[in-house]
C-alpha cells in the first residue's frame, strides 16, 4: 500500500492574463482559476501508480478558499482526498514560506510514500517549491522525473531529463518528485468521478493544526519581495515584404546575409 | 438559450464538450481523410463513463435517459458528426435489448455496453429493404434450440467494430409483417463474417459495413421478445431514438455555425468585417433561430419520451426530420458566408455539409418520417 | 498565533482612481461607493496595488521573519556557481561571469567561481580567465556528475564559510534542482530564471527581474533582508564574457568532510540522446513549423530549410500536439525558451504562449497567409503569404548562394 500525497496549485489561467500596453495595468476578462497544468500530471502520475501497486491519493493544496475546486477536480480524476492548506497567515508566501508550510502540512497528514510536485507553477515559473519541500522533510528529491521505470522493497527508479538525455537514478521511499510533461498524458475526468467529486468532503487545515513558528509563514516567512511589475518590452512591428515570390526571396536571403 | 438542466445534466454535457474539443476536435479532419475508426476517442468516451448516461444504474448506467443522451450526442457532433455517431449508433443497437430484452439478456448484454467496453449495431437494412422495411430477405430458420440466420445486411453503422448486433431476420415469410424476428448476435458467431466497408461522402470516421450471414447459429434465446416481434422492436427502437439523430444534425449545424459566426467577424472585405453586412447578418441571424426552433422541439420530443408520457411516434418523427432539415440548410449557407474559402477542404466547413447529408436520410429517410407525421395526424383527428 | 491582515487600503488617502483594480491579479480589489476596499478572501500579499497607487493610500506590513543563516553584515562578494558536465565548465557559466563581474564591479567586492566535480583544477584556471578574481574549487570523485545531496551539503558548508551577498547560478536541471535546495537550508531568498539583473543604486540590492504569468507580465524582485541574494538565469540570456589567458587569480582548493559526500540517490545510468538536428536551445538558426504547414509530409520543406541554413527545427505547440514532431523541438510556454540569431517562423499563427519562447530572438521572419495573425507583431521581417511557394523557393536559393 502505497500512500501517495500531490502537491497541486490553483494559478489563474495564463492565457488570458495580460497587461494593456496603454495603461500597464492587468487585462482580465474573465480570467478563470484552473489547476495549474504541469501539477495534471502529477495527479495523473499517481493514479498510474495507484492502478499498479494498491494505493491511496491525497491531494493537497495551499491557497484561499476557492482553491477547494481544484481539489475536486483531482477527486474526479479519480483521486481518493482533498486538503485544502488555508489560513489568512499564509498570504503572501514567496516559495520559502510555501515550501515550510506544504511540507508541514504533509507532515500532519500522517506517513506518506511519495511525494507527487509539477515541474513548476504556471504564474510563478520559478519551479522551487517541489526541491523546498524536500529539505523541509529531509526526504530524497528526484526532479524531472521523465519516467517511473519500478517501484519495488522501498524503492523507486526512474529516468530524470536531463540536456544531454536523461539519467537514470534510484532513490528509497520516503521521496519527492518533480515531473515533467512527458511522462503522461493526463486523463479526463469520469462521470462517476465528478459525481463522487461534487459529494466529497474537503479536509480543511489551518495555520493553528500545524507546529509551525509564525515568523516563517505568509509575507514574514518571504525573504523575497516583487517591487515592481510591469508589461515586457514590445517588439516593434517590423516590415512586410510584398511582391513575387522571387522578389520576396530575394529580400529575405539579403536579411540572412546580413545576420551573418 | 438557458435549457434548464440540472446540475448533474451539465456536468455530462460539460463533460462531452471537454472531450469534444480536447479529444475529437483534433483528429477530426484526419479521421475523415483517412476514415480509421476513432478508437482512441470511444476510449476516452467509456472511461469517462458517458457510454451509459441512458441506461439504468443496476446495469452500470446512470439511470438517464434519451434527454441525456441527446445531449452527449449534440456535444460531440459540434467537434465530429463523424465520431459522434460511433457513439450514438452503439446507443441504437442497444435500446432494442433495453426496451425488449429479458432480464437475463439485459443482465448478460447491458453493462459491457453502458461501460463501453463493447459497442453495440442495429442491423435492418438490406439491399432491397430500404425504407421498405417489409421487404428484408434475410430468413431465420427454427432448428430446435437455435436458428440458423442466412442473408446479408449493408449500410450496418459500427459494423465490425461492434460486438453485440441486433439483427432483424424474416422467421415466417407468410406471416409479412408479423414475420419478424428480432436476434441478439455477437460477433465470433460462426458463419457470420463482414462485407465491404463503404466510402461515404460523409461521416467518414464511422464505421459502415455489410454483415454477411451464412448458416450463423444463434441461440433461441437471444431472441428480444418473441418470434414475429421484430418489426414491433424495430419501431419501438426507432420512436425513442430518433431524437438522438436529430441531436447530431443539432451539433453539426451548431458546430459549423460556431465557426461561421467567428470567420465572419475575422474575414475582412471591402475594408470591414463581413460580418458588419445585413446580407451576413440575416442569414447568421435565420440560422441561429432556426437551431434553437430544432432544439426545442428536440429537447421537449426527448423530455416527453423520458416521461414516458403519451404517444411519441409523431413528434419523435418530427424531430428527427426538422433537425435534420435545418442542419442541412444550415450547412450550406455556412458554406456561402465562408465563400471561396468554404469550398476549400483547407477550411473545415466543407465537412459540416458533406456529414449533415446523412441525418436526412437514415434512421429512416425525411419522406419516411412525413408519412409517419402524417399519419399521426390523420390518426388523432380520427379520435376527436 | 496572531494572525494579521498584513493589507490595508488608506481611506483618507484613497481617492478612488481604480488603478489598484485593473493592476490586481487575483481579483481582490473592489469599490464601495468612492473608496477601494480589498476582498482578504482573494488576496494572496503580491504587492502588485501597493505599487501601483500614485498615492501610498495601499500599505503592507512586513515584520522582520527569520534571519538567514548568513547575516546581512558579514555578507561580501558576488559568487557564481560553475556548472560542468564531464568535468568541463558548460557555457553559461561563463554568461554568468560576464554579468557577474558587472555586478561586482558595481559594487566594488570580488568575484568567486564555485567548482564541484572530480578532476577541475585546469578547468578553474578558464574561470580566472573569464573574469573571476577567485575560484574555490571541491574535488572528489562523487562530485564527478551532480547529484542534489551532496551538491547542496558541500555548497552550503562553503556558503556558510565565505558568506557571499550575491550568488547567481544557471538555470539548468542542475541549477533548478540545486539552487532551491540552498536557499531552504540558507534560510534565504532566491529568484528564478532572472532575465535581467542589476544593482539598486541606493540600497545596493540585487534587483531581479523574472518573466511572470506566463510571460504576460515582468516582475522585479529584491531579496532585502537576507543574504546571500540569489538568482538563476537560463542559458543565452546573458552573453559570454571574453576570455583573457593573461589574467591572473587564486584557485582554493577546499577540502570537506565526508559525510557531507553521501547521496540519498544512486545513480545508475546516464543515457546521452543526441538528436539528428542540432538541439534547439543551443541553434544560432532555427526554422520553425505551425499548424499552416498542414500536414506531417509537408515538414520536409521546414527542414530542408533548416538543413541549407544549418539550422534547428522547431515546432510550435500544435504540431507537436498532433505527434508530428517530438517534444524535444517544442517553442514555447511549455516547451523550450530559444533565443538565435534567426528565427523564422512559417505557418505559426503567434499565440502568446508561442511568442513566448521565441520572442528575444535577435532576428524574427515571419511567413504566414493571414495578414492578421499576432506573429507579425514581433517579427522584424513579416511576409503574408503562401510559405508553399516561398519556403522551397528560398531554400534553393541557400543551397544556389552556397551559404
Amino acid at each position: 500500500m502505497l500512500n501517495i500525497v500531490v502537491c497541486i496549485k490553483q494559478v489563474p489561467d495564463t492565457t488570458d492574463v495580460k497587461i494593456n500596453p496603454k495603461t500597464n495595468t492587468l487585462i482580465r476578462e474573465g480570467v478563470e482559476s484552473i489547476m495549474n497544468p504541469f501539477d495534471r500530471y502529477a495527479v495523473e502520475e499517481a493514479l498510474r501508480i495507484k492502478e499498479q501497486h494498491e494505493g491511496k491519493i491525497t491531494v493537497l493544496t495551499m491557497g484561499p478558499p476557492q482553491a477547494e475546486s481544484i481539489l475536486r477536480e483531482a477527486i474526479s480524476m479519480g483521486v481518493d482526498e482533498g486538503v485544502l492548506l488555508s489560513d489568512r497567515a499564509f498570504a503572501g508566501s514567496d516559495t520559502w514560506a510555501t515550501s515550510y508550510t506544504l511540507a508541514n502540512g504533509i507532515k500532519v497528514l500522517g506517513k506518506f510514500d511519495i511525494i507527487l510536485c509539477g515541474k513548476q507553477a504556471a504564474d510563478g515559473d520559478t519551479a522551487q517549491v517541489g526541491p523546498g519541500i524536500a529539505v523541509h522533510l529531509n526526504i530524497p528529491q528526484l526532479t524531472y522525473v521523465k519516467k517511473i521505470e519500478k517501484i519495488e522493497d522501498g524503492k523507486v527508479t526512474v529516468e530524470r531529463l536531463i540536456e544531454e538525455g536523461y539519467e537514470v537514478i534510484e532513490a528509497s521511499l520516503p521521496c519527492l518528485m518533480t515531473v515533467v510533461k512527458e511522462i503522461n498524458e493526463p486523463r479526463i475526468p469520469s462521470l462517476k468521478g465528478m459525481m463522487k467529486s461534487k459529494k466529497a468532503e474537503i479536509k480543511k487545515i489551518s495555520a493553528a493544526d500545524l507546529d509551525v513558528k509564525a515568523e516563517y509563514l505568509g509575507l514574514d516567512g518571504s525573504p523575497t519581495q516583487v517591487v515592481k511589475i510591469f508589461s515586457p518590452p514590445q517588439r516593434q512591428k517590423g516590415e512586410i515584404f510584398e511582391g513575387e515570390v522571387s522578389d520576396i526571396v530575394e529580400k529575405i536571403s539579403g536579411v540572412i546575409k546580413g545576420i551573418n | 438559450m438557458d435549457y434548464l438542466l440540472t446540475e448533474e445534466q451539465k456536468m455530462m454535457q460539460d463533460l462531452a464538450r471537454k472531450i469534444a474539443d480536447e479529444k475529437i476536435r483534433p483528429v477530426a479532419k484526419e479521421l475523415d481523410e483517412t476514415c480509421k475508426f476513432p478508437y482512441e476517442a470511444m476510449k476516452v468516451l467509456a472511461d469517462s463513463d458517458l457510454f451509459g448516461v441512458y441506461l439504468p444504474e443496476e446495469y452500470g448506467g446512470f439511470g438517464g435517459g434519451v434527454f441525456e443522451l441527446c445531449l452527449v450526442t449534440e456535444e460531440l457532433s459540434k467537434a465530429c458528426g463523424g465520431i459522434a455517431v460511433c457513439y450514438a449508433a452503439s446507443a441504437l443497437g442497444t435500446l432494442p435489448i433495453l426496451i425488449m430484452g429479458n432480464d437475463e439478456q439485459k443482465k448478460k448484454y447491458l453493462p459491457d455496453l453502458a461501460s463501453g467496453k463493447k459497442l453495440a449495431a442495429f442491423a435492418v437494412t438490406e439491399p432491397e429493404a430500404g425504407s421498405d422495411a417489409s421487404a428484408i430477405q434475410t430468413t431465420a430458420k427454427k432448428e430446435g434450440d437455435h436458428y440458423l440466420l442466412n442473408g446479408m445486411k449493408h449500410f450496418i453503422t459500427n459494423g465490425e467494430v461492434a460486438d453485440t448486433y441486433v439483427v432483424i431476420a424474416m422467421t415466417n415469410k407468410a406471416k409479412g409483417a408479423r414475420g419478424a424476428t428480432a436476434f441478439i448476435v455477437e460477433k465470433g458467431t460462426k458463419g457470420f463474417t463482414f462485407g465491404k466497408k463503404e466510402d461515404k461522402l460523409g461521416i467518414r470516421a464511422s464505421a459502415t459495413s455489410e454483415l454477411v450471414f451464412n448458416d450463423c447459429k444463434v441461440p433461441a434465446e437471444n431472441i428480444l421478445g418473441k418470434e414475429g416481434m421484430g418489426f414491433i422492436a424495430t419501431m419501438r427502437t426507432f420512436d425513442i431514438s430518433r431524437p438522438g439523430v436529430a441531436a447530431q444534425a443539432l451539433g453539426i449545424a451548431q458546430g459549423a455555425l460556431d465557426l461561421t459566426v467567428a470567420y465572419a467577424m475575422q474575414r475582412r472585405q471591402f475594408g470591414k468585417a463581413i460580418s458588419s453586412f445585413q446580407g451576413i447578418q440575416f442569414m447568421l441571424a435565420d440560422m441561429a433561430t432556426e437551431i434553437e426552433a430544432a432544439r426545442a422541439l428536440v429537447y421537449s420530443t426527448a423530455r416527453m419520451i423520458d416521461a414516458k408520457k403519451g404517444n411519441v411516434a409523431g413528434v419523435s418523427a418530427m424531430s428527427k426530420m426538422y433537425a435534420s432539415d435545418v442542419a442541412m440548410k444550415v450547412t450550406v449557407d455556412c458554406i456561402q458566408v465562408y465563400g471561396g474559402y468554404g469550398y476549400m477542404k483547407d477550411y473545415p466547413i466543407e465537412k459540416y455539409m458533406r456529414d449533415a447529408k446523412i441525418t436526412q436520410i437514415y434512421e429512416g429517410t425525411n419522406q419516411i418520417q412525413r408519412n409517419i407525421i402524417a399519419a399521426n395526424l390523420l390518426k388523432e383527428s380520427r379520435k376527436k | 498565533m496572531k494572525v494579521l491582515k498584513g493589507i490595508q487600503i488608506l481611506e483618507d488617502k484613497c481617492v478612488g482612481c481604480q488603478a489598484c483594480l485593473g493592476v490586481c491579479p487575483y481579483d481582490a480589489i473592489y469599490m464601495q461607493g468612492k473608496k477601494a476596499k480589498i476582498d482578504y478572501d482573494k488576496c494572496t500579499l503580491c504587492g502588485a496595488c501597493v505599487l501601483k497607487c500614485k498615492f501610498e493610500a495601499i500599505e503592507m506590513e512586513k515584520k522582520a521573519g527569520f534571519k538567514s543563516v548568513v547575516s546581512l553584515e558579514d555578507a561580501k562578494g558576488v559568487w557564481v556557481l560553475a556548472e560542468q558536465k564531464n568535468n568541463k565548465v558548460q557555457s553559461v557559466s561563463y554568461e554568468l561571469l560576464n554579468k557577474g563581474r558587472e555586478l561586482a564591479d558595481e559594487l566594488k567586492v570580488e568575484l568567486t567561481a564555485v567548482l564541484l566535480g572530480s578532476d577541475v583544477k585546469e578547468e578553474a584556471q578558464c574561470l580566472i580567465h573569464r573574469g573571476a578574481d577567485k575560484v574555490i574549487i571541491i574535488e572528489d570523485t562523487t562530485l564527478n556528475h551532480y547529484q542534489s545531496g551532496p551538491y547542496s551539503a558541500v555548497i552550503t558548508e562553503i556558503i556558510k564559510k565565505y558568506k557571499p551577498e550575491i550568488i547567481l547560478a544557471g538555470a539548468t536541471t542542475i541549477g533548478r534542482s540545486l539552487v532551491p535546495r540552498l536557499a531552504i537550508k540558507l534560510n534565504t531568498g532566491l529568484t528564478a530564471d532572472c532575465t535581467a539583473l542589476e544593482i539598486d543604486k541606493k540600497n545596493k540590492l540585487l534587483l531581479q527581474t523574472r518573466p511572470a504569468f506566463g510571460g504576460n507580465i515582468m516582475a522585479t524582485i529584491m531579496c532585502q533582508n537576507h543574504r546571500p541574494q540569489m538568482a538563476t538565469v537560463r542559458h543565452k540570456v546573458f552573453t559570454e564574457a571574453t576570455e583573457d589567458q593573461s589574467r591572473k587569480g587564486e584557485i582554493i582548493e577546499e577540502k570537506v568532510s565526508s559525510e557531507l559526500l553521501n547521496s540519498d540517490i544512486v545513480l545508475k545510468d546516464i543515457v546521452e540522446e543526441i538528436e539528428e538536428t542540432i538541439n534547439i536551445s543551443e541553434a544560432d538558426i532555427i526554422v520553425a513549423a505551425g499548424r499552416g504547414i498542414g500536414t506531417k509530409e509537408n515538414l520536409g520543406l521546414i527542414e530542408d530549410l533548416a538543413k541549407a541554413l544549418n539550422g534547428a527545427v522547431g515546432a510550435s505547440r500544435s504540431i507537436v500536439d498532433a505527434g508530428w514532431v517530438p517534444y524535444s523541438h517544442q517553442v514555447g510556454q511549455t516547451g523550450r525558451t530559444v533565443c538565435p540569431k534567426l528565427y523564422i517562423a512559417c505557418g505559426i499563427s503567434g499565440q502568446i504562449q508561442h511568442l513566448v519562447g521565441m520572442q528575444s530572438s535577435d532576428v524574427i521572419i515571419a511567413i504566414n497567409k493571414d495578414a492578421d495573425a499576432p506573429i507579425f507583431k514581433v517579427a522584424n521581417y513579416g511576409v503574408v503569404g503562401d510559405l508553399f511557394k516561398i519556403v522551397p523557393a528560398l531554400t534553393k536559393q541557400i543551397q544556389a548562394s552556397g551559404k
